[in-house]
């Protein structure tokens, strides 16, 4: 917000919060002392509507347009039909779809698929979000010093995000079936039952999946932020006789910090979305639902049995699960950052 | 901090995405209404060979009534797509691949018609398909299908197999369900396929029809899983049905695990339930042989039912020229049209005396006799509200209890059971 101060019109100081005073500053240059003061009170609130740069809204109306139609009006009409009992119709049929309050709501949590479905988001975020954040740093970390073949190690991490998970899916249903090649390695040792059909094991397996599958992407992020650590703070360290590690701790951390966040934020969401590695690796969320996502639930319930209303109360729930983690890392890890 | 809070918001809602859909569009017309019209079709190979030719047949013949023939567009399954299509209010006017168990959903969502509306709608259909008909009759006493084909499903075995292990593959003990446990420990112990049997063991709704549904049907002599809005299973014939399966699966005679490709095709079960579809599928590459499924004290063939796994034909609103369209279903399934359909595919049309009227067809192709005198006891999903939610409840019971044995058999078929009665009750 950019101050004008009386008795300095034209002349407006700078904002120290977003260190621009321009626009307020042409506005005065453009016209005489005391110009400010003479618009007219529907003038101002326009300037206020359409901002300091009103041409700036043509510029972004593209964007601005997307969002409205693909994000916030499909959440508005989920959040909308969740208090309705809803189903999809076709066009003319005569069908009435009342306000049932929070009925969805309650059909939803009497369920306990339901619950478990989010206690297994919950084991699989548990995991795959602390291992996505670590690998991803620490790789990143070393990809950043490599000299030799740097193009084929950063491109070695990524094929596997670009790469179509149901591709990706048979090559680790080959690898972890009862007769796969990670049992006949370990023999005896192999978990019994198998990976995929053991309701202790599908889970963690499917987070370890996810974790290797999307850890290209994350990779990039803290390798697009470490350029951004000045070289000097680690010449400062070895300067004092600081090793690898210290560096590691003393400047690399602290030096990523908003990309920590950011890699924490996005890893929970596409976390929360889980949904194509449960469907293909264990057959629909199994064995028993022990890898059943809410967003799988969602899919059963909203298509498969067409009860859309049900499922955009789980939604709702799963947004609001979504706000409530990413809160509590913003509160302990990204606070410090702002 | 609140910008930050903003754009978690912001990131959040792609959550929220998959939910939203709505509907659009429109349709209508009598159902005298006559013009052009589109249909889809199933896109396998011989269904695609056997819908172009029908349809060239009465374009031929019908200048002013052309039909417009396609595959029904890719999706994870035929009634998402066909649900989609409804809600959107561009379907077809006929589909030639709608299953049964969504036809609840589809009328529900005011996307059928209901073809006893027709003058000669009723006695098209019953004097078609004769009392099989009436398995696909609505809650309100209308025909909102058009009974097509089935696939009576059986146990396929592979002889090679059966002999490698010391069986007698011509006269295999298949009928009892001791017999069976007794052939399929044999098969296991002798090490010629790492299963027995290998019905898929996912969770999809569906998957119940070709495992528990078939011997059920067979052991209570065609008693549907639903009848009257009461769930029929949890008795002495789903308990039986409900045991025997679990010994399988707890003697790893059949695996838990999901199997990518067909288990029966790359010897990796030496047996599999599955109707005459698979005869084209499997031609010469494996040595087949077909029987009933078992029951638990054996049951004559002639005297054995099964699952249907139909597909039938429906007739959606979206279609402005109904009367075309009435017109078209007819000619798809007259006598000449199930004749070249049974040619083609091998897949049994829903027909009243089938091996009567292809008679010529069934001496020709004896592998066929069999699906075309099971055809007449087959058993069909219950049309009832909530259909396929009252499957995948049915479905994650049963994998609990019978694939996992995480529960007791008893306690699986009385909770199943209440459930689905709240589910068809409408709860």
């Amino acid at each position: 917000m950019t101050a004008i101060v009386p008795g300095r019109a034209g002349r407006p100081e700078p904002d120290p919060s977003t260190g621009s005073g321009t626009g307020s500053g042409r506005r005065g240059r453009a016209g005489a002392p005391g110009a400010v003061d003479a618009e007219s009170p529907a003038r101002r609130k326009r300037g206020r509507l359409l901002g300091k740069q009103p041409l700036g809204i043509l510029f972004s109306a593209p964007y601005i347009i997307f969002i409205a139609v693909v994000f916030a009006y499909p959440v508005i009409f989920a959040i909308w039909m969740s208090f309705q009992d809803y189903f999809f119709a076709a066009p003319g049929a005569q069908v009435d779809r009342p306000f049932v309050g929070f009925a969805n709501y309650v059909t939803a949590l009497s369920d306990p698929a339901v619950w478990q479905s989010f206690g297994n988001v919950g084991i699989f975020l548990l995991i795959n979000v602390p291992l996505t954040l670590v690998l991803s740093l620490l790789l990143a970390t070393a990809l950043d010093r490599v000299v030799h073949a740097r193009t084929f190690f950063r491109v070695a991490f990524y094929v596997p995000y670009v790469s179509a998970s149901v591709a990706v899916v048979a090559v680790w249903l080959f690898l972890f079936s009862n007769q796969g090649l990670v049992n006949a390695v370990l023999g005896p040792l192999a978990p019994s039952p198998s990976w995929l059909v053991n309701s202790a094991l599908a889970m963690p397996t499917i987070a370890i999946f996810v974790t290797w599958k999307g850890l290209g992407f994350y990779i990039l992020l803290f390798l697009a932020a470490l350029q951004n650590v000045p070289k000097e703070l680690y010449e400062s360290v070895s300067v004092d006789g600081g090793g690898r590690l210290r560096q590691f701790f003393t400047v690399t951390v602290p030096g990523v910090r908003p990309a920590t966040v950011l890699v924490l934020l996005l890893a929970t969401i596409t976390g929360a979305n889980l949904f194509t590695e449960p469907y293909l690796l264990t057959g629909g969320g199994g064995p028993n639902g022990a890898s059943a996502s809410p967003v799988l639930l969602m899919y059963q319930k909203g298509i498969e049995q067409q009860n859309p209303d049900v499922a955009a109360a789980i939604g709702v729930i799963l947004i609001i699960f979504v706000l409530i983690i990413a809160a509590l890392q913003r509160r302990f890890v990204g606070r410090e950052e702002s | 901090m609140q910008r930050r809070i903003l754009s978690t918001v912001a990131a959040a809602t792609g959550i929220l995405a998959l939910t939203a859909c709505s509907g659009g569009g429109g349709g209508g017309g009598d159902t005298d209404a006559r013009g052009p019209i589109t249909i889809w079709y199933s896109n396998n190979a011989a269904e695609i060979s056997w819908g172009e030719q029908m349809v060239d047949a009465w374009n031929a013949d019908h200048p002013d009534e052309q039909v417009t023939a396609q595959e029904i567009p890719a999706g994870s399954s035929s009634e998402e797509v066909i649900s989609a299509a409804i809600t959107a209010g561009n379907a077809p006017c006929l589909i030639f691949n709608t299953s049964p168990a969504a036809v609840p959903g589809f009328e529900r969502q005011g996307g059928l018609v209901n073809l006893s509306d027709f003058p000669d709608g009723d006695d098209y259909i019953t004097a078609r398909s004769g009392e099989l008909a009436e398995q696909y009759r609505s809650d309100d006493g209308g025909f909102y299908q058009l009974p097509w084909k089935s696939n009576p499903v059986m146990i396929f075995y592979n002889k090679d197999l059966f002999a490698a292990a010391g069986l007698d593959p011509e006269n295999p003990q298949l009928s009892t369900y001791d017999d069976f446990l007794a052939t399929a420990r044999t098969i296991k112990e002798s090490g010629v396929a790492p299963f027995a049997i290998n019905p898929a063991p996912t969770s999809e709704f569906f998957q119940s029809w070709f495992d528990f549904y078939p011997l059920y049907a067979a052991q209570t002599g065609g008693t549907q899983l639903v009848e009257d809005g009461q769930s029929t299973f949890d008795d002495d014939s789903g308990q039986a049905v409900a045991d025997f399966w679990a010994t399988i699966y707890s003697e790893q005679l059949a695996g838990n695990e999901q199997y990518q490709g067909d288990a029966f095709a790359d010897a990796y079960a030496a047996m599999a339930i599955v109707g005459p579809w698979a005869v084209q599928v499997y031609g010469d590459d494996v040595n087949w042989g077909a029987v009933p499924v078992p029951t638990e004290n054996g049951t004559d063939a002639a005297d054995t039912w099964t699952f249907s796994d139909a597909k039938n034909v429906g007739l959606f609103t979206a279609c402005d020229n109904k009367g075309t369209a009435w017109d078209v279903l007819k000619f798809a399934t007259s006598e000449e049209q199930d004749g070249a359909w049974l040619e083609a595919t091998g897949q049994m049309p829903l027909r009243q005396d089938l091996t009567d009227t292809y008679a010529d067809y069934f001496a020709a192709n004896p592998a066929y006799q069999l699906f075309g005198d099971q055809a007449a006891r087959t058993v069909e999903v219950p049309n009832v509200s909530n259909s396929v939610e009252v499957w995948q409840t049915f479905r994650d019971g049963y994998s609990k209890s019978v694939i996992f044995g995480e529960e007791g058999v008893d306690a699986f078929l009385s909770d199943a059971a209440e459930q689905i009665n709240g589910l068809v009750a409408g709860n």
